[in-house]
């Protein structure tokens, strides 16, 4: 019961400040932790926080901001443990590709670690954007190699001890959704110019279904980039709720077998996240490049059409 | 943990926005120029090689045929040399069995013109010797011119044909 009232109350409260006081809580009275507040504890993992975990040291507050009130919306621009990591993924990101660069520039042959980047980079290019973009897709090749490469290091920071995925909350991914948004609406107007881009709107369909069909290409407009944001999320913090759940397997049963077999189980689960990392970066990447793609190659349609009748 | 915070999808984007920007500058143009550069690389080192080698078939195409021509030449030397040296051998061998028997004839020639001179010495000293022997023999105040005719004509008489 404990278990499911869990699940429940987390989906409804204010869970960061809760998890915080928990936390604090569990280090109190380490010996008698109910199998809820054990939950809680492990659930953290997964939860954004207004504090972070750092191997010996223990919990760090991190500085804490007025939520600034703009048109109605509160932004809180407070540094928490999803912002910390979202840094952190950054700085180490721009460290291991500035090494693979340099080591590319200097030898004619890449080995090692320029040459693992480049096999992705490649791929990249000649299995994800030429295919689908064409050509002039790779102008925006630094874009969705970016896309990739962060949302690949964030994906595997919540698989280190005491790391976290960002991408493991969704308003990092409704974050990445956006910017991905804002560039295919970018890119298919660049492609096809302005008036082509809103006639597409109408979807070629007679004056009077416009008031239908328009909002529902608009809608299009917003539902690709939704599903890159769920996806993402749910991919990343569906594993860790597993990994979580097995764990809380051991304090429910309050069992050295159960340890044993939910162990091996987190070890295979593991694996599948790992997999799952790179998974996801790739899908994220592969359906950005499809959606920038549609845009472009339905602006190349009409030029081709005009092109034949003049001849 | 369903509930969106602003101030995290501000955050996302703006670190988003900044890691673009400086991959980009730092990492990206660098690793793909320096991949498209080396696939240019690689392929201009391809046609090369491939060009090198439709070159060198061609020279040795025509190195073969050279060498074919080169030994067509030579046999066709030898032939020439060995018919020009039979030719010459026979040439050579004519030369000298006719000069053998041109020399052959003179000396004939000769031997007949010395012994037909040797007759006619012979003849004189035989016809003289007589003379004297005939004149010491009948007499020593002997017309000798008309005796000598006679003899003269004997000697002609039994000169052989």
């Amino acid at each position: 019961m404990n278990f499911l009232a869990f699940f429940t109350s987390a989906d409804t409260t204010h869970v960061a400040a809760e998890s915080a006081q928990h936390a604090a809580a569990a280090g109190e009275h380490h010996g008698e932790m109910s199998v809820s507040e054990m939950f809680k504890h492990l659930f953290e993992h997964v939860q954004d926080s207004r504090e972070l975990e750092l191997p010996f040291i223990g919990h760090v507050p991190l500085p804490q901001f007025a939520p600034i009130e703009i048109g109605g919306v509160s932004l809180d621009l407070s540094i928490t443990k999803h912002v910390v990591f979202l840094w952190f993924s950054a700085a180490l990101l721009i460290l291991l590709m500035v090494l693979a660069a340099r080591a590319n520039r200097k030898n004619r042959v890449p080995t090692g670690w320029g040459n693992l980047v480049e096999v992705f980079v490649k791929f990249i290019r000649d299995e994800i954007v030429v295919p689908n973009m064409g050509e002039a897709g790779l102008k925006y090749m630094p874009y969705l190699l970016t896309t990739f490469f962060y949302i690949l290091i964030m994906n595997l920071f919540g698989l280190v001890p005491w790391g976290s995925s960002a991408t493991g909350n969704v308003s990092v991914t409704a974050g990445l959704a956006i910017v991905a948004f804002i560039m295919i609406q970018f890119s298919a107007i660049r492609a096809q110019g302005l008036g082509h881009y809103l006639a597409h709107l109408t979807g070629g369909v007679p004056v009077f279904l416009w008031p239908i069909m328009i909002p529902i290409e608009i809608l299009g407009l917003f539902t690709k980039p939704f599903a890159l944001c769920i996806r993402l999320f749910a991919n990343m913090t569906g594993g860790h709720l597993v990994i979580v759940s097995l764990f809380g397997l051991i304090f429910l049963f309050k069992s050295y077998l159960i340890g044993a077999v939910t162990t091996s189980f987190v070890v295979a689960i593991n694996f599948l996240e790992l997999f799952v990392a790179f998974l996801q970066a790739y899908v994220f990447t592969m359906l950005t490049s499809i959606f920038m793609g549609l845009g472009i190659q339905a602006g190349h349609a009409p030029h081709d059409e005009h092109a034949e009748h003049s001849h | 943990m369903l509930e969106i915070n602003p101030g995290l999808i501000f955050w996302t984007i703006i670190t988003f926005i900044a890691v673009l920007a400086i991959l980009k500058k730092v990492a990206w143009k660098p690793l793909l120029t320096a991949l498209t550069s080396r696939e240019e690389q690689i392929r201009t080192a391809l046609q090369q090689a491939e060009h090198a080698q439709t070159e060198a078939m061609k020279l040795l195409e025509e190195n073969k045929r050279h060498l074919a021509q080169a030994d067509a030449h030579a046999q066709q030397a030898m032939r020439e040399g060995r018919e020009m040296g039979e030719r010459l051998r026979v040439e050579i061998v004519e030369k000298a069995n006719a000069n053998a028997r041109a020399m052959v004839e003179q000396a004939k020639d000769e031997i007949r013109r010395e012994r037909d001179a040797a007759l006619t010495q012979l003849r004189g000293e035989v016809a003289d010797l007589a003379v004297i022997a005939a004149g010491k023999i009948i007499d020593a105040n002997l017309d000798v011119n008309k005796h000598r005719q006679l003899v003269d004509n004997v000697i002609n008489e039994i000169r052989p044909s």
